[in-house]
């Protein structure tokens, strides 16, 4: 059968440690780096992407397979009207795994459908994510344990899908969330809803100092600018969910910051120099996280 | 009670069919709903008879669908149970019943309902059928992850 990563929500927290687990040991350095010598890896992105591109161009690289991609979408067949369905037929027979983000939710389902080799999701719309929960996961459980722990939700929640895909993922540790998110931008009532049945505890705050001292990890999200009517709303709005020093000061000593990134005005500069930012380290923590993800669907 | 589901009186509404299906105590209401999702509306050759409101003893009132000269299959008629799971089917040879079942939720549907999410592949010029998993919550989108928790017949294709 074929292996596929397609939703966060088809692991078990058995599966999602075994792959931490694996992700830890290539970070030592405890890899074969042939161990995909003469597998070819097909990176097929409808939609821009810096990060989750390079990192599984950069492990497939790694173990010591190489990548084909299909350039921009503009040049591909599918700008000819070509079905996805049919593509993914056709580079089945080019590659040993494919990678996919595409716009539309529910797109690497499809492909995985199609494919007769294993398909990872690397992003479909406001869908799912499942290498980035993963390595959300991970850069948290490089500072902590997973278990219990009181996690910050910042920003975009109602539209941000890593969001989304972490708190699903912390349900099956037993966290507790506090959401604080403009007027709107919320998390979504459904969401909301699943999250609680599974027992998951809530809070949400309107400000970020009302928690800064109870949280062990703050995840920010961008707030999109065209959510907002004009440039002075979206500045009103986003001024009052900066993390600063300022704020950090108030947070426990342990407390991390991460954001999925690109970040904008949600984070300031002089944040990095703090113990506290973990974000850069989280983008890095994408490649043992692909290698792993790529050794299991590919090996 | 009795009286009033005397088929006398019903025959006045509709007429007994010699061969083919009868689906009875379909919610009030939901007749139309009930042969749309069976596919059945305008396609179909046999003839088709639609009684909505009936007085029933059971449910107060009820609709009914007769469909002549075709025995719906299982498959066709556990759909009905998405928007009326009371429903009984009477399969009906020479004026007589010759079986009386009830309907089951299936497990799975296809093709039968739209996504509402206008970002889902399942609503583009892809080679799919529409798939939802039928849970206690509603249908879930196996492309999307929606669920469609209320109003399932307005998302009928």
């Amino acid at each position: 059968m074929t292996r596929h990563i397609i939703s966060i929500g088809d692991f078990d927290r058995r599966q999602i440690d075994r792959l931490l687990d694996n992700a830890k040991r290539i970070d030592a350095q405890k890899y074969d780096n042939n161990a995909l010598y003469g597998k070819i890896l097909a990176t097929l992105f409808f939609e821009p992407s810096t990060r989750t591109r390079m990192s599984f161009e950069a492990a497939i690289a790694r173990l010591g397979g190489t990548s084909i991609s299909v350039g921009s979408v503009e040049a591909c067949s599918i700008a000819k009207g070509e079905t996805l369905a049919d593509t993914i037929r056709v580079v089945s027979g080019y590659a040993d795994a494919i990678v996919i983000r595409h716009p539309k939710e529910g797109a690497a389902r499809l492909a995985a459908e199609f494919a007769s080799v294993p398909v990872i999701n690397a992003g479909d719309g406001a869908g799912q994510h499942p290498s980035q929960t993963l390595l959300d996961l991970y850069t948290i459980r490089q500072s902590m344990k997973l278990d219990g722990i009181n996690v910050a939700l910042i920003g975009d929640l109602r539209y941000g899908r890593t969001a989304h895909s972490l708190a699903s993922a912390l349900s099956l540790y037993h966290a507790r969330l506090h959401t604080i998110s403009p007027k709107g931008l919320e998390l979504p009532t459904s969401l909301h809803t699943d999250l609680s049945e599974r027992g998951m505890e809530i809070t949400e705050h309107d400000k970020i100092t009302d928690v800064i001292k109870e949280v062990d990890v703050i995840y920010v999200t961008r707030i999109q600018r065209e959510r907002f009517p004009d440039s002075a709303s979206y500045f009103n709005v986003t001024s009052s969910y900066r993390i600063t020093p300022e704020l950090l000061t108030g947070a426990k000593k342990h407390a991390i910051v991460l954001h999925p990134l690109p970040r904008v005005d949600e984070i300031d500069p002089r944040v990095d120099l703090l113990p506290h930012a973990k974000y850069f380290e989280q983008s890095k923590n994408g490649v043992p996280v692909r290698m792993a993800m790529l050794l299991q669907v590919m090996q | 009670m009795k009286k009033q589901e005397n088929p006398e009186n019903e025959g006045l509404l509709v007429r007994r069919i010699q061969n083919g299906t009868v689906i009875d105590h379909i919610a009030a209401g939901e007749a139309l709903n009930v042969v749309k999702i069976l596919g059945i509306a305008g396609r179909t050759t046999e003839s088709l008879s639609i009684a909505t409101n009936v007085l029933s003893g059971q449910m107060g009132k009820k609709d009914i669908v007769k469909l002549s000269n075709r025995e719906l299959s299982k498959e066709e008629v556990d759909r009905i149970a998405l928007i009326s799971p009371r429903a009984t089917i009477n399969i009906i040879r020479d004026y007589k019943v010759c079986e009386k079942k009830g309907v089951e939720i299936p497990d799975m549907i296809e093709g039968l309902v739209r996504c509402p999410n206008p970002g889902c592949i399942s609503n583009t010029n892809e080679p799919i059928r529409s798939r939802f998993i039928v849970t206690p919550k509603g249908l879930h989108c196996t492309y999307c992850e929606w669920v469609i928790a209320r109003d399932i017949t307005s998302n009928i294709i």
